[in-house]
């Protein structure tokens, strides 16, 4: 962190600036929901009645809040994958073939060893759904460290391939014997044992999942920013050349950055199904089973700067966006298409607000008289110089 | 660390904030008083868009049935592309807390969700199919379509009406309805002649168009002169046996006018009679543990012929010879 | 069964649905090719995509001309390139991420347009297949090569010209370079914005003529979310091709004739899963590549902001 000395020279109105730029987020998402108003209006819906039922749906009562932080906990897991993917300059967007492969492992594990103590089948639950995970995104690293694959391609072809993995499991060597027999034959697993099921917030849906994240997410702000694998991780995101210079395995870190992020979305797999569903079911396409957390999951990080801590409130933000989208489909009945198109806004704005996040701090950092333009960089060659 | 405690903080305060201000409500649920006056509200979940030609289309002009006869007397709410499971457990959830009268899970992937929320809502009727499980439950109808039996009648047209004794079929993935209608029709034309060759393949999704198409245009090669198939990535699939002069059958919705010189058949489902029995049971105070299938006896499922397409005098006689057949159980329909 | 594949038809078969399938890559991947040359991700051509298709099936079935389609399409796709270029360049918007944010506005602005505006699957009369005098009569050879629609054409005629804009062309120099090194080529007085600008732009308007290829050329008809996840193979595609417009052909037929194979595998009756057959394409693309030795190195500023000192 920037020394004490800066710290406590920041004037009060410095401190609300940055407070102001932290925000930028939220303000970006209050601006394209603005835009977004334009759209309802053309439908023909109450912008203020529209928003007003997404803000309900969200946070309006104790079961909605539940409800967002159910939606927020594979954001959150997704995104702290892929915060440390990132910093390492990996590109994973196989988060969604890895929630698929981490989901099986663990459900097969389940259905078929009924035996153990709830807690202990759970533990082993997680384990293997990290397992998963990071077979899956393990292997585009090691494409990409040692065969020069690049990981866009890999993930992109790994997550079709998850998915008819899933498709061929749930329809056939996986399917729940009862519809087996049954003509409907809806491609499912059977349910797990009320004992294996993770705890819940009676009567909401929340369950321990979220609190686990939340501690993952410290765990990773330590790896990140306390261990050597961190450093190391991130030094080879910063330059891979001086990486190589300064003695690191560049390569090897890619792997470890891929497996990592693999493993939290094998991890938010698993919670889909020991927490929420306690089944696996497939529509034939990912997001049937995801909820596109694969893809939010990055948005979320990227909502927190792609920092573990700042991911929590960030994935519970836009969990609730995606969850009042929703109740607010159903109030003011437009098309789900819409939410859709929001939600990509939502995006396209925040991720567009950095800019301005950034320009203002760069602004007030030279005003205050630090000389810290590239905090990142500077920290980074500070740690260097200690390691 | 404590620049970012002091932010993480802030934007939790910001949430509860949030929060609060949505306490201005939006929407009370009403009060169960006034029965008589008050209309009967129905909501449907559904997985695909209204408009997908196929699954969800069926229930929406089911329920534009309904509407139609009762006009004030119904208020109905949609929620479509459901095809999360968790955000439509939230749709049948909130559907239910807003006190609708009857709540429709149209998607039979739904079922896990509705076992949970069910016993929560006694006063409110639900409905899930496609399927027959109420799981024991007092508050639960089910649902299913008995596309096998619309599957054989269009395999038995198609049986006839070929020529190379090859027929293509275009599926999404290998279960549930598509499978069961498949079954069905494979069924159907090997009881014409079992030497016919009726391949299928399976694309592994459900908006693929493309692929589908592609597909069609496979067995098109390979020698099929016939083809069907399930789910709505088929449209494109119809358009290349159009082009090539052949003939289709379609399912879940009328497909008739989308190809008119191409479309023989389409197996239609009309839930609205299922529907109207709900309705009719809630009436009587029975909220559930029914299952209802939508079949060619009662009406839930209809071949519609295109008029458009000759038929010969012997094929239309062989039609309704089938499903009388069906009808009165001289029929039974082989499963694979 | 298996020796069944080694028949005529099936070849023929084979190759011919291979060519219309990559049509739609071939567009998509080479404008994206241009985007990433001169530095610019753009992880958002399925939505791109997606709106084009809507577009040109519409403006198609309102005016019949489906000219006016494609042009429709181009225009939608600049406009959803020009959004994205601003993002990216001007406001330094991390690449990969707001990609994913045009990808969804696409999908979900394409699937509410279609319920607005048309309502029910409908179908168009799109580009009518063209067969080229003379070759077009040649046996095989003609029905493989010479009997698709304009779209299809222009998507193989796409190949070398972009070869040649990217090689033999000051701008093509230009983009190479921006991509490469654009302090050196910003010294030089050359706009690095404006390069760029000009790629992403491009990329839009073949990622719309991608989608419109789809509705109104190859299948006449609009469905939701009927790209199927196309985009993101386009964009992969790019890498697979090493950033070469030939190796992207290379990576599109290679792709689209193994998807063509394994509907043979289906159709012939070959007892395998479905799944697998169709899993088949991705994992072959991704052997083939790390296979292959050489697999072209990407333009070192690609993702990179470019911030002008001072």
């Amino acid at each position: 962190m920037s020394p004490k000395q800066a710290t406590a020279d920041l004037h009060l109105k410095d401190r609300a600036g940055s407070i102001f730029d932290q925000l930028m987020p939220i303000f970006a998402t209050l601006a394209a929901l603005l835009v977004g108003a334009i759209f309802l209006v053309l439908l023909g819906a109450n912008p203020l009645t529209a928003y007003g039922a997404l803000a309900q749906g969200a946070f309006g009562s104790f079961n909605a809040f539940a409800e967002t932080l159910v939606k927020a906990t594979p954001l959150l897991l997704v995104g702290l994958g892929t915060c440390i993917a990132y910093r390492g300059s990996v590109m994973n967007i196989g988060g969604e073939g890895q929630m698929i492969i981490g989901a099986i492992l663990s459900t097969w594990f389940g259905l078929t060893f009924t035996e153990l103590p709830g807690w202990l089948a759970i533990v082993i639950a997680m384990l293997l759904g990290i397992l998963g995970g990071m077979i899956w995104g393990g292997i585009p690293g090691i494409l990409k460290a040692y065969f020069n694959v690049n990981e866009i391609l890999s993930t992109v072809m790994m997550n079709a391939i998850a998915v008819q993995i899933m498709n061929f499991l749930m329809r056939g060597p996986m399917i729940d014997p009862v519809q087996r027999e049954a003509s409907s034959q809806i491609p499912q697993t059977a349910r797990l044992l009320e004992s294996y099921r993770l705890p819940r917030l009676s009567p909401t849906r929340l369950h321990l999942g979220l609190l686990i994240a939340i501690l993952l997410a410290v765990a990773v702000y330590f790896l990140l920013w306390r261990t050597t694998l961190g450093y190391r991780i991130r030094a080879v995101g910063q330059s891979q050349p001086a990486s190589k210079y300064g003695g690191i395995d560049v390569k090897k870190h890619i792997v470890v950055a891929l497996l990592l992020s693999g493993a939290f979305a094998g991890l938010a797999g698993m919670m889909q199904v020991y927490g929420v569903n306690y089944r696996m079911i497939t529509d034939g396409s990912a997001t049937g089973f995801t909820g596109n957390a694969g893809f939010n999951g990055i948005v979320a990080a990227l909502f927190g700067q792609l920092h573990p801590l700042i991911t929590i409130p960030a994935s519970v933000l836009f969990g609730g966006l995606l969850v009042g989208a929703n109740a607010m489909q159903r109030v003011v009945q437009v098309p789900s298409a819409l939410i859709t198109a929001l939600n990509g806004l939502v995006v396209v704005f925040v991720v567009s607000s950095e800019f301005f996040r950034k320009r203002s701090q760069k602004r007030r950092l030279s005003q205050s008289g630090t000389e810290q333009a590239k905090p990142e960089e500077a920290e980074m060659q500070q740690e260097a110089g200690e390691a | 660390m404590k620049k970012v405690l002091t932010l993480v903080s802030v934007l939790l305060v910001v949430a509860m904030f949030l929060g609060a201000c949505a306490q201005t409500p939006v929407a009370e649920p009403p009060a169960a008083v006034e029965e008589t006056t008050q209309p009967l509200r129905i909501a449907v979940v559904s997985p695909s868009s209204i408009n997908d030609l196929a699954f969800t289309q069926s229930i929406s002009d089911a329920l534009m049935v309904l509407k139609a006869e009762m006009g004030e007397g119904l208020e109905y709410a949609f929620t479509e592309n459901m095809f999360v499971v968790d955000d439509a457990a939230a749709a049948i959830r909130d559907y239910a807390t807003k006190g609708y009268d009857i709540v429709i899970a149209h998607g039979s992937q739904y079922g896990s969700s509705l076992q949970e929320i069910a016993p929560d809502f006694p006063e409110t009727v639900f409905a899930w199919g496609t399927t027959v499980d109420t799981f024991g439950l007092p508050n639960v109808h089910a649902y299913e379509a008995a596309s096998d039996q619309g599957g054989y009648v269009n395999g038995v047209m198609a049986g006839m009406l070929t020529k190379s004794k090859i027929i293509g079929v275009v599926g999404p993935i290998e279960t549930g309805d598509a499978k069961l209608y498949v079954d069905g029709f494979v069924a159907g034309a090997k009881s014409v002649d079992p030497d016919i060759d009726v391949r299928v393949t399976y694309i592994g999704s459900f908006s693929d168009v493309a692929l589908a198409s592609e597909a069609a245009t496979t067995h098109i090669a390979a020698g099929a002169d016939v083809l069907t198939g399930s789910a709505q990535m088929v449209v494109g699939a119809i358009g290349k046996a159009e082009e090539a002069g052949l003939y289709w059958f379609g399912t879940q919705a009328d497909q008739n006018a989308f190809a008119p010189s191409t479309v023989v058949a389409s197996q239609v489902y009309h839930w609205e009679g299922i529907l109207r029995e709900i309705i009719a049971l809630r009436a009587a105070g029975i909220m559930g543990g029914h299952t209802f299938s939508a079949d060619l006896q009662n009406g839930g499922q209809v071949i519609n012929l295109n008029p458009e397409i000759e038929l010969s005098d012997e094929i239309k006689a062989k039609v309704e010879e089938v499903i009388a057949g069906i009808n009165d159980g001289s029929i039974v329909i082989p499963k694979p | 069964m298996i020796s069944d594949l080694l028949s005529a038809t099936v070849i023929i078969g084979i190759i011919s649905s291979g060519i219309r399938l990559a049509t739609p890559y071939l567009f998509a991947s080479i404008g994206e090719m241009f985007g990433q040359r001169s530095g610019v991700l753009n992880l958002g051509v399925e939505g791109q995509m997606l709106l084009g298709s809507f577009v040109a099936f519409y403006v198609t079935l309102e005016t019949n001309n489906v000219w006016l389609g494609v042009l429709a399409a181009m225009g939608v796709g600049a406009l959803m390139g020009l959004a994205m270029a601003f993002i990216t360049i001007n406001l330094h918007a991390t690449q990969g991420i707001s990609g994913i944010g045009f990808y969804l506005f696409g999908m979900g602005m394409s699937n509410l347009l279609f319920q607005k505006l048309v309502g029910t699957v409908e179908g168009v009369k799109g580009f009518q297949k063209i067969s080229v005098p003379l070759l077009g009569k040649i046996p095989v050879i003609g029905e493989i090569f010479f009997n698709h629609n304009a779209l299809v054409y222009l998507a193989f005629l796409l190949v070398p010209v972009a070869w040649f804009v990217l090689n033999k062309t000051t701008l093509g120099l230009k983009i190479r370079a921006v991509g490469e090194n654009p302090e050196a080529v910003d010294s030089l007085g050359v706009s690095v914005a404006g390069i760029r600008y000009l790629t992403v732009i491009m990329g839009g308007v073949f990622s719309g003529i991608a989608g419109a290829s789809l509705s109104i050329a190859l299948l006449n008809v609009f469905q939701q979310n009927m790209t199927a996840g196309q985009g993101f193979i386009a964009v992969a595609l790019v890498y697979f091709g090493g950033w070469k417009p030939f190796g992207i052909l290379g990576g599109a037929l290679l792709f689209s004739m193994i998807n063509a194979l394994q509907l043979w595998i289906q159709v012939l009756g070959i007892p395998i899963p479905a799944e697998l057959a169709v899993m088949m394409p991705y994992i072959l693309t991704i052997l083939v590549l790390t296979l292959s030795v050489s697999k072209g190195q990407g333009p070192s500023a690609l993702t990179k902001v470019f911030e002008r000192e001072g």
